[in-house]
């Protein structure tokens, strides 16, 4: 047998590494060529996403504090019930004698106890939920890229590629995330996704008895989203965190975080 | 609970797993320096703890991940975060820093290790002898010319390793100071915080594991070495610790919306951790043990004691500070208006147990280490000038 000297060896090694890293990052790199039955349906995700921005604002003066929103959005999107996590939730402001504040919000929200003793001087109610942020931290810091933004403005989690590192947990201003207890992936509001992409609107929007929660495709002529935009000084929530919140808030109260 | 907090941060999401992992991390990267001013910047001194500063680093460095997966919700797709990272996460970069790191160390130690290798093989018979046969890769090669290159390969991996160390840490430490959603954690000061106290805790384990396993080995420690020891943990013991005392004063007299919740934390929700154990007995009395045991009026065993004890002050003092960062910030609140609390239990995953027998791994593996490539030199003779690789070795 011919024996091979060390320099033929070690740069014929050199060659089948290079030619098999190389070939590899190409499979990564480029997009595969033909479309899978998967791959249709994905390409049609641009063009719908083209005729839809999705808005919401919330009328902090319009609610009532009932939670029907909370259980709603649990029931519609199998987030466990009897756990504290929450895609969104009420939170009630009571302001007493000498600006003592008072907040919670028992169970999200879903059941407020009657104030006692005397009537205070200022109370009010904030519904929360995930801000859909135009810049959202959570998607800059996810190490898997299993958190992204919709063309239409949603941020959504993919179940199937996130590990579980709750870094976005940590990264979000808002408290909008959590770890679903049974999933054990991050899991938060997705504006219910799955709804509006059907034509429907979210769940808590649907539920609220009192119109404080006003949902619309700003891409829409006739949308209800709009014309309060039009008209009315909206707020964002933490608008120093640069995260440019996209629920968009009336009658917002100083103390409110 | 104290106030009110979101609802979703009723759990805290981050526990002593987390903790652990820059703790491990640190311990390695600060161990590591130790070899490296010893191998690079020639700091004879340290010749005793050279060989196994490197060998601490690597039984460390090996557990480091654990921590991480074990913590992770998916643990099946731990690997997700090398085949699809994204590359804005600061987090992404782990497996990948982490990856180049074990490699970097593991060559440094076989390299430094070589020639032993290649003794041990020659000198045993049977398993042992085909073990070790096996462990020199089949480089037995020994002569003058190829040691001289071994050493030479060990100072430039420990001149890229020093970098490698602070970019392992310092990146650390970026991961919660990037977090702007946490005012506890977001601080551009918080790596090089998180990197002085790696080094400190580093160079605290090297006094002690070096003071241990020469007591095991009923062998007298080297004094200069540990006196040397003393001196560097004095020095970035002050650094560090004045990094994180400057970032409190700073954030206090800045005052903004978020100090009121900050200044209840340190002094109302954890004081004992953090004025207690982080800065007076993890900080302040072994600054002060540490300089009363230069004292050449005192006998060297009350010396040698002291700085031991100080040492072990400084392990639990570093614990102390990745605790309060990382379980203290994520006790303030988003709303800033109040405390979630947190209570570790003892069995079951995040739980005290796991975290002891996490922190014992490491030094068992270091055990084996100690027993398959015994780092112990014999005190050098005054004014030794042999590069190290052409000394005579004692193997116990």
């Amino acid at each position: 047998m011919k024996a091979i000297d060390r320099r033929t060896f070690i740069s014929s090694g050199i060659k089948v590494l290079a030619t098999g890293l190389l070939s590899s990052l190409v499979t990564v790199v480029l997009p595969p060529a033909t479309g899978t039955a998967g791959g249709t349906a994905s390409r049609e995700w641009p063009k719908l996403w083209q005729q839809r921005e999705w808005g919401f604002v919330v009328d902090a003066r319009k609610c009532i504090g009932c939670g029907t929103c909370v259980w709603a959005c649990k029931r519609e999107n199998g987030v466990p019930m009897d756990r504290e996590v929450y895609r969104t939730w009420v939170e009630r402001y009571v302001i007493g004698p000498n600006d003592q504040l008072y907040i919670e919000s028992p169970q999200g929200g879903a059941s407020f106890d009657r104030i006692g003793g005397s009537v205070p001087e200022k109370s009010f109610f904030v519904p929360k939920l995930c801000n859909q942020c135009a810049d959202p931290p959570c998607v800059q810091v996810c190490p898997v890229g299993a958190t992204y933004r919709t063309g239409d403005g949603v941020v959504l989690v993919d179940r199937v590629r996130c590990v579980g590192c709750r870094y976005c947990i940590q990264a979000c201003p808002y408290g909008a995330r959590f770890l679903h207890p049974d999933l054990m992936v991050a899991d938060k509001c997705t504006w219910c996704y799955h709804r509006i992409s059907k034509g429907m609107l979210p769940a808590c929007v649907q539920v609220c008895p009192v119109g404080a929660r006003i949902f619309g495709n700003l891409k829409d002529k006739g949308n209800p989203v709009t014309p309060i935009m039009a008209r009315n000084q909206v707020q964002v929530l933490k608008p120093d965190m640069g995260t440019e919140p996209r629920v968009f808030y009336l009658g917002l109260d100083k103390v409110v975080r | 609970m104290v106030g009110f907090v979101y609802p979703n941060e009723l759990e805290v999401n981050w526990g002593l797993l987390i903790v652990l992992y820059p703790y491990i991390t640190g311990l390695v990267a600060g161990a590591f320096i130790v070899s490296a001013l010893y191998h690079v910047f020639n700091r004879q001194a340290l010749k005793p703890v050279g060989g196994l500063a490197l060998l601490t680093a690597l039984s460390f460095l090996l557990v480091a991940p654990l921590p991480l997966l074990l913590h992770l919700g998916q643990r099946f797709r731990a690997f997700n975060i090398m085949w699809t990272p994204n590359p804005t996460s600061a987090m992404a970069g782990f497996g990948y820093i982490y990856g180049f790191y074990l490699l970097l160390v593991a060559l440094e130690v076989w390299f430094v290790f070589r020639a032993d290798i290649v003794r041990y093989a020659e000198s045993s018979r049977g398993v042992v002898r085909v073990f070790y046969n096996i462990l020199s890769l089949g480089a037995k090669d020994t002569s003058d010319e190829t040691l001289a290159l071994d050493h030479r390969i060990t100072r430039w991996l420990a001149v890229i390793g020093i970098p490698a160390a602070v970019l392992l840490h310092g990146y650390v430490g970026f991961i919660f100071g990037a977090i702007k959603a946490n005012p506890w954690w977001s601080t551009a000061l918080q790596p090089v915080i998180f990197l002085m106290s790696a080094v400190v805790s580093g160079i605290a384990l090297l006094i002690v594991v070096y003071t241990v396993t020469s007591w095991l080995r009923r062998r007298p420690v080297d004094f200069s070495c540990l006196m040397s020891l003393n001196r560097y943990l004095w020095f970035f013991l002050v650094v560090g610790v004045g990094l994180e005392i400057l970032e409190v004063i700073h954030k206090m007299y800045e005052s903004r919306e978020e100090w009121e919740a900050l200044n209840r934390l340190l002094t109302d929700v954890m004081p004992v951790s953090f004025f207690g154990i982080q800065l007076g007995l993890g900080a302040a009395v072994p600054l002060v043990l540490l300089l009363v045991g230069r004292w050449s009026r005192l006998s060297n065993l009350w010396r040698a004691s002291l700085t031991f004890v100080s040492g072990l002050l400084v392990l639990v003092g570093v614990y102390a500070m990745r605790f309060n960062v990382i379980i203290g910030g994520q006790l303030v609140s988003k709303t800033l208006a109040g405390f979630a609390s947190y209570h570790a239990s003892f069995f079951g995953n995040e739980g005290i147990l796991q975290t002891v027998v996490l922190l014992m791994v490491p030094l068992a593996i270091l055990g084996v280490l100690l027993r398959v490539l015994p780092p112990w030199v014999e005190i050098p003779a005054l004014g030794e000038r042999i590069p190290e690789a052409e000394e005579e070795e004692v193997a116990i």
